[in-house]
């Protein structure tokens, strides 16, 4: 299998990992809360399709309840940061050990096949160019909705909610409603992905989750440096965030192409990301520093 | 119109810094009341006027506004009634987001937020409007993102959605203080023409004693927690600076001579 071979499936698995990744961008970006939920909505929504699949469920109803079932992970997690006044990121944690409990009841064991042979599913690994063709599709009816939805009264408030939790309040949000729609529209985003990929890979397994809000943060910092020089709109936004998904994922099919060692792949991603979220941090020492040197000068 | 009944506030309690902020403060203001209020650091007036806004709960007493209490509602139901501008610039709006956006969340204080959209062309038209009478050249400018105005700017924008609606209470905390001279005088008479329009019952907490006696129908003085000093029309016409700073040596008993500075 040649790099250009795998180009279409990469890109297939990169759309869906951007959605997942417009999970992330609203609660990391929109919200202003690192949630760690999603490695295991992820899970959940893969495990609730394949589920569902498997016991003769039609693929729509049973993506859809894939969904739902995202949006009570992130309802838990919200629960525990508002209602209980845990920090949220540690509330993310939670959720997420629960989850991995809860994932393997789900499928009574730790991996659950899919095979797109025995049962009708949306998209397949074997017929990579539908399948590209068909999540397009729903990048484009995602990013429609959201656009809908934020630009509405509702979807101002939640905005603000990310944005000045203190004005919120005084202009009458109720900020904690806010957070907690947010944290469940945003899981409910991942578990859709989550089917979908259980859908592409045949299969739903446990792990699968792992790591998904680094390459999450990894798209959307990838999508913020593509649009840097674009006009900026919510849809250009959204967009770079699947495109993010997208390159993050032809980079990681290539790494595995050169033949580096795919056990270090985490690692990997893990430390680009760090590097990426720390440059704002440099940047305003580096330029902190070098106005007080300019101070120094002109005196 | 607001009713204060001995309200108590003591933050940190049982600790060692346990600090008790208003100390059975009752306050009654009648409809269209513009008070000034005016106090050393620490005297308490942030804190009545979160205690008001329900930014915190009170640890006694009760807080009404015609008649309805307040006191048990979470802050955000209280902000139907209460329009806000805090010292701070960037804490009125939401910097990320754009004029017409910030004044949109304004508009639908006290309202439910449906799924409708959040700016229609005669919102535009309306924020226009009240953005021209700033006369700061924002009416063309609604769909700048607030974060890049100067804190002049913010601070009138937040007095417009702090007056929008008309609320039946305008909380006003050091709201000039951060801005130079200039500014200052420009946001105060700004302040002043809403007040006047609309006739807003206003608490206005100024760290300017002249401003304080320039500006409203009364004046109170706080000290450790409770209110000191009260006057009203043709007596508060007659105050000075100094007979203020005389007066408050003479209730509180305490040294001015650090108080001088932030007072006048
Ligand atoms: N959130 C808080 N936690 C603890 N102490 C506070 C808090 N807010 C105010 N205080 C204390 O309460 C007293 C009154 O403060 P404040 O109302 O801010 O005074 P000011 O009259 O200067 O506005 C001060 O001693 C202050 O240190
Ligand atoms: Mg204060």
């Amino acid at each position: 299998m040649d790099l250009l071979n795998a180009l279409p499936g990469a890109v297939a698995q990169g759309f869906i990992w951007g959605i997942m990744a417009i999970g992330v961008y609203i609660t990391y970006k929109i919200l202003d809360l690192a949630d760690l939920t999603v490695d295991g909505s992820m899970v959940t929504g893969m495990a609730v399709c394949a589920m569902l699949m498997v016991n003769g469920w039609n693929v729509w109803p049973a993506m859809l309840i894939a969904l739902l079932a995202g949006m009570l992970c992130g309802l838990l997690t919200g629960i525990f940061h508002t209602f209980m006044g845990i920090p949220a990121i540690l509330s993310g944690i939670l959720t997420q050990l629960i989850l991995w409990s809860v994932n393997l009841k789900i499928m009574g064991k730790a991996n659950q096949a899919l095979p797109a042979r025995s049962y009708d599913v949306l998209i397949r690994q074997l017929d990579k160019y539908h399948a590209l063709v068909i999540l397009a599709l729903f990048c484009v009816v995602i990013i429609a909705l959201l656009y809908w939805f934020f630009g509405t009264k509702f979807g101002a408030a939640v905005r603000a909610t990310g944005c000045n939790e203190k004005m919120a309040r005084a202009q009458g949000i109720n900020t904690s409603f806010n957070k907690v729609f947010g944290l469940a529209l945003s899981n409910g985003i991942v578990a859709l992905a989550g089917a979908l990929l259980a859908q592409y890979s045949g299969k739903a397994d446990i792990n699968d989750g792992r790591g998904a809000i680094v390459i999450g943060l990894a798209a959307v910092i990838i999508g913020d440096a593509l649009i840097s020089r674009l006009p900026q709109n919510f849809v250009v936004r959204l967009t770079g965030v699947i495109l993010g998904g997208v390159i993050y994922y032809i980079v990681y099919q290539t790494v595995i192409f050169i033949g580096l060692d795919t056990d270090l792949l985490k690692m990997l991603s893990a430390l680009v990301v760090a590097i990426f979220l720390a440059i704002p941090h440099f940047k305003k020492t580096y330029f902190s520093k070098r106005t007080r040197k300019e101070d120094a000068d002109h005196a | 119109m607001l009713e204060l009944k001995n309200v108590t506030k003591i933050f940190n309690p049982n600790t060692v810094n346990e600090k008790l902020a208003l100390d059975r403060l009752s306050l009654t203001l009648e409809d269209g009341d513009f008070v000034t209020v005016i106090g050393g650091n620490g005297a308490g007036k942030s804190t009545m006027l979160n205690a008001i806004a329900g930014t915190y709960p009170i640890d006694g007493g009760k807080i009404f506004i015609n008649g309805r209490e307040i006191s048990k509602l979470p802050e955000h139901k209280r902000a139907k009634f209460i329009g806000r501008v805090f010292q701070d610039p960037m804490t009125g709006t939401a910097a990320d987001m754009w004029i017409e956006e910030n004044m949109s969340l304004a508009m639908n204080r006290g309202k439910r937020r449906g799924l409708g959209w959040a700016i229609t062309d005669a919102d535009r038209q309306l924020y226009k409007e009240l953005l021209q009478r700033l006369d700061l050249g924002l009416e063309d400018r609604l769909s700048t993102k607030v974060g890049l105005l100067s804190g002049g700017q913010r601070q009138a924008i937040t007095l417009l959605m702090a007056s929008m609606n008309n609320p039946e209470l305008l909380l006003l905390d050091e709201h000039t203080a951060a801005l130079d001279p200039k500014t200052a005088a420009k946001v105060l008479s700004i302040t002043r023409e809403i007040i006047e329009e609309s006739k807003l019952t206003t608490l206005m907490i100024t760290h300017n004693m002249q401003d304080a006696i320039n500006n409203g129908n009364r004046l109170i003085m706080m000290n450790a927690g409770t209110i000191i000093l009260d006057v009203r029309g043709e007596e508060k016409k007659k105050l000075t600076v100094e007979k203020l700073l005389e007066t408050f040596h003479k209730i509180s008993g305490s040294s001015f001579a650090n108080d001088r500075a932030l007072l006048s």
